[in-house]
């Protein structure tokens, strides 16, 4: 059980939301929070760089770039009086997200910090959303990472990737069954003590109960 | 059910309970994952299940948006089996809509709805099995639910049925009292400052016993609070001990 379900939006956090709406100019996008927030076309990177302006051809170009059922990462650029949230992807980090999986645990667990993009050594890249959505994909290289994500790679994952997003996935719900903070070193401790068990055998209660006992004193000898 | 002596002479009612008590109340925190806010109820023999979602934006039609608050929206509907006789009870009859209108209107009084605008809070109620006083234990249970989900409230929302039988006044009262024919008076009260935010009366009562029914209803309400409190004390520090919360 988890004492505080909802989302409450902050401006510069990170979220991971899907869009639930094409409009005039902006995008209606369900990021777990009371309200739905808006993510303007004033306020995404089009391909083409920063720089463009943006015309009429863009406002009926809107569905191509971002379409119902697209998930992405952005950032909250302004927080309304009805609590509602403003986003933006301004930046090359921020944008679509093409192949992964997506993990909903409790906004309360994901730690504040710095950045909340990590490219693990594991091979894999994982987003901590603030509103509690976490994205977890294979690491991309440099180039197609920084196109905003509007190149969608759609090429299929090879199997140890996708194994290792798998694994990374259960250990981020064993983390949030357990109530710990979930934050870059936390996440891959727990990989690396899931190491010893299948992959599968991670959801198992006891594995998992092991599996966060190994993963708590290392945690702690950390000072964190 | 005339030949049914409702109060014996020695003053036990048919399931031999004193004309005061309460039958025995069982409830769960937390009961579903993936709801916001879950909760189940026992009271005697009538058990409820109730979920709630939300705040989230409007769903369905824009139109019913609230500027100013948030919108309230319930669905009361029995479980096929929940009766003695088992019947297929589409969720539009009218039992149940009237149901859902006075769950929406409890609830309407008893949430800070101005704290939400423009958004929806979604309280779902199943009777798994039904006892007589539906509308209390759906009640308690949804107040159990928003508290799970963490919706702040003004209060608990407590209710109770009373009756009248042989110049007696009786709390609580079970399928067989309430099919009795006798007067029925369902309250729901925020027990702390007596504040009743719904009443209803089915058959007839005479006005000189109306206060004594009422004053009856309203303190098995308050008795109904004090189980229904503990429950919510005993889940917090469970969960807060499980998860190691010092508090």
């Amino acid at each position: 059980m988890i004492i505080f379900t909802l989302y409450n939006g902050e401006v510069g956090d990170v979220v991971i939301g899907r869009i639930i709406e094409v409009g005039q100019k902006r995008w209606k996008v369900d990021t777990r929070s009371k309200l739905d927030s808006i993510l303007m076309l004033s306020s995404v990177n089009l391909p083409g760089g920063e720089l463009r302006r943006r015309s009429e051809e863009d406002e009926k170009m809107m569905r191509n770039y971002l379409k119902e059922g697209d998930l992405i990462s952005a950032e909250v650029q302004s927080v309304f009086s009805d609590g509602a949230l403003s986003l933006h992807t301004r930046s090359l980090k921020y944008g679509k997200l093409a192949q992964g999986t997506i993990i909903q645990v409790s906004p309360s667990l994901i730690k504040r910090r710095k950045t909340h993009f990590h490219t693990l050594p594991c091979g894999a890249t994982i987003i901590l959303g603030n509103n509690g959505s976490v994205w977890i994909s294979a690491t991309m290289n440099e180039e197609t990472e920084q196109t905003g994500g509007y190149e969608q790679d759609l090429e299929p994952v090879s199997k140890g990737d996708r194994e290792v997003i798998a694994r990374l996935r259960n250990c981020v719900i064993a983390l949030s069954e357990h109530q710990m903070m979930l934050y870059d070193t936390s996440v891959l401790y727990s990989y690396e003590e899931s190491l010893r068990f299948n992959v599968k055998d991670i959801l198992k209660p006891e594995i998992m109960t092991e599996i966060i006992e190994n993963t708590q004193p290392r945690l702690e000898s950390l000072g964190t | 059910m005339a030949g049914l002596n409702l109060l014996s002479d020695q003053g036990f009612r048919i399931d031999g309970r004193k004309p005061n008590e309460l039958r025995r109340i069982q409830c769960k925190l937390g009961v579903f994952k993936q709801a916001d806010g879950s909760a189940y109820i026992e009271q005697g023999n009538t058990k409820v299940l109730a979920t709630v979602y939300g705040p989230h934006e409007i769903r369905g039609s824009r139109a019913k948006l609230l500027l100013d608050r948030v919108l309230v929206n319930c669905q009361y509907s029995m479980a096929t089996f929940s009766t003695g006789e088992r019947k297929r009870r589409p969720r539009g009859d009218r039992k149940s809509q009237e149901m859902t209108m006075h769950l929406k209107q409890t609830f309407d009084a008893a949430i800070m709805t101005n704290l939400y605008p423009r958004s929806q809070i979604d309280i779902f109620v199943e009777v798994l099995q039904s006892d007589g006083g539906n509308y209390c234990a759906s009640v308690n249970a949804a107040t159990l639910a928003l508290i799970d989900a963490g919706i702040p409230m003004k209060d608990f929302v407590c209710a109770c049925s009373a009756s009248f039988v042989n110049d007696n006044p009786i709390a609580d009262i079970n399928y067989l009292e309430e099919s009795s024919g006798g007067p029925e008076l369902i309250v729901a009260t925020l027990p702390k400052s007596d504040q009743i935010v719904f009443l209803e009366q089915n058959s007839r009562l005479h006005e000189d016993n109306l206060s004594k029914v009422i004053d009856l209803a309203v303190k098995s309400c308050k008795d109904v609070y004090t189980v229904l409190d503990r429950t919510v004390r005993d889940h917090v520090s469970e969960v807060s001990n499980s998860h190691g919360w010092d508090h």
